[in-house]
């Protein structure tokens, strides 16, 4: 099994700036620190080893759209944020005109989680199939409500591909061509749910948008059996701890801390900090991780707890 | 978990010794909120002495935010002194010690909250 971020922001998608840019390259420039390269490649290889992550990367714009790619002819994505759009690109590539079969799993349907189907290509092509898969009895309604007038100018009825909507019971395992998968009720307004997902002996968790009340035991272990021995676990960790619980409490989300936490009570292998906070540049989020990291090896007992952050574009190979 | 307190002036230290986590916080949090009523009704400011405080968890941190938040609309004041090592990086890396005003000693605490305090301390 393959995991792939098509998108890791919360909330509303952002860009890098001219002057973002700017600061990256006067700071690698400080850092070589008046070295000189007689290549490309020596440049390059510098620019790799050298510098810090977010010198050299960004962790990206849009909004949740993470796939699942598995040994199959179908196509496995959760959520619908803007980086359904380059998703879909990517599967009209992989499909060579051929019609693709895309299963969808919808967390919830805030604006940031559907954004991406009116671009999504692969609706716009006959013979496609897409079942959006989910929890709530809202989906449907949500999907067609940002293509009514006068928000987009294609209405759901004009697209091409035969769309379903498939409804899950939460705590139950469903199979999905051949994938397993189980919704888990999380907090957040209107409800989200997270997925488990089960194949090939491995497991992968998709949690966004989920706050978490960290007084309540019986919460915290039900989590904890949700992520049960992961190999991966996608956390919602839009904030600091301190911000998580203080002004931004009951806005429906979690922490860096908390991720690590929930990881090291389920003897999860490695959590993944997602739905990156909007107001947050490269720096800043390559700094929560390295407090991620740096609490997980504070509190670390006898099982060692992988902690990456997500950018659009990594690859995790199970 | 064991909690203490002291009177000094206007000001109460409380010492908080052993573990905070969720299997400790949800009693803390009552005694805590005690500490704070009782301050603000005083006119006083609570100090918490973390010297004997050897781990603190995401739901021990909630219980600092919820003092703090209650001693902010009773108009009260909390101070967090003598951070053992360990904690004081949970506090930087949770960025607690951007909510609270954290002095590496007890009698720095006491010096901030009032000179009365502050003498009080001295004498012991």
């Amino acid at each position: 099994m393959r995991v792939r971020f098509w998108g890791t922001r919360g909330s509303i998608p952002v860009a890098l700036t001219t002057s973002d840019i700017r600061d990256k390259l006067a700071l690698a420039l400080v850092q070589a620190s008046g070295r000189t390269f007689k290549s490309y490649e020596e440049a390059h290889a510098f620019a790799s080893s050298e510098l810090d992550f977010s010198l050299t990367h960004t962790f990206g714009g849009h909004t949740p759209c993470v796939e699942l790619e598995l040994d199959s002819d179908e196509y496995f994505v959760c959520d619908m944020g803007s980086g359904a759009r380059p998703f879909g690109q990517h599967v009209l590539a992989k499909q060579a005109r051929r019609p693709a079969t895309i299963n969808i799993f919808m967390s919830h349907v805030h604006w940031d989680h559907i954004m991406g189907f009116p671009f999504l290509g692969p609706a716009y092509v006959p013979g496609t199939t897409i079942r959006i898969h989910g929890c709530h009895d809202v989906i449907e309604h949500a999907f067609r409500l940002q293509q009514s007038p006068p928000c987009f100018p294609v209405t759901f009825e004009q697209l091409g591909a035969k769309i379903e909507f498939v409804k899950l019971t939460p705590d139950k395992t469903h199979e999905v061509a051949g994938l397993k998968v189980t919704p888990h009720l999380q907090l957040h307004g209107g409800d989200s749910y997270g997925f488990r997902f089960d194949h090939g002996g491995k497991k992968v968790i998709y949690s966004t948008d989920s706050e978490h009340k960290l007084e309540n035991r019986t919460e915290a272990e039900a989590f904890a059996n949700f992520f049960r021995d992961a190999d991966v676990v996608i956390f919602d960790a839009m904030y600091a701890l301190a911000e998580a619980i203080s002004v931004k409490a009951d806005w429906g989300h979690s922490s860096n801390i908390v991720g690590v936490e929930l990881c090291q009570m389920a003897r999860a292998k490695h959590l993944v900090l997602f739905h990156h906070e909007p107001a947050n540049n490269d720096a800043t989020l390559e700094g929560l991780l390295k407090e991620a990291r740096r609490f997980e090896e504070l509190t670390r007992g006898d099982h060692a707890l992988k902690v990456s952050a997500a950018y659009d574009g990594l690859e995790i190979d199970l | 978990m064991n909690v203490t307190s002291r009177r000094f002036a206007n000001a109460v230290s409380v010492q908080v010794a052993g573990r905070l986590d969720q299997d400790t916080c949800e009693a803390f949090r009552g005694q805590l909120m005690g500490f704070v009523e009782g301050a603000a009704h005083d006119g006083g400011a609570i100090v918490l002495d973390l010297s004997q405080l050897e781990y603190v968890s995401s739901a021990g941190l909630r219980c600092f935010m919820l003092a703090s938040r209650q001693a902010k609309a009773q108009h009260g004041r909390i101070f967090v002194a003598a951070l053992q090592p360990m904690v004081r990086e949970i506090f930087e890396i949770s960025h607690f010690n951007l909510v609270f005003q954290v002095f590496p000693t007890l009698r720095e605490a006491m010096a901030a909250v009032s000179s009365e305090a502050a003498l009080a301390f001295e004498k012991g």
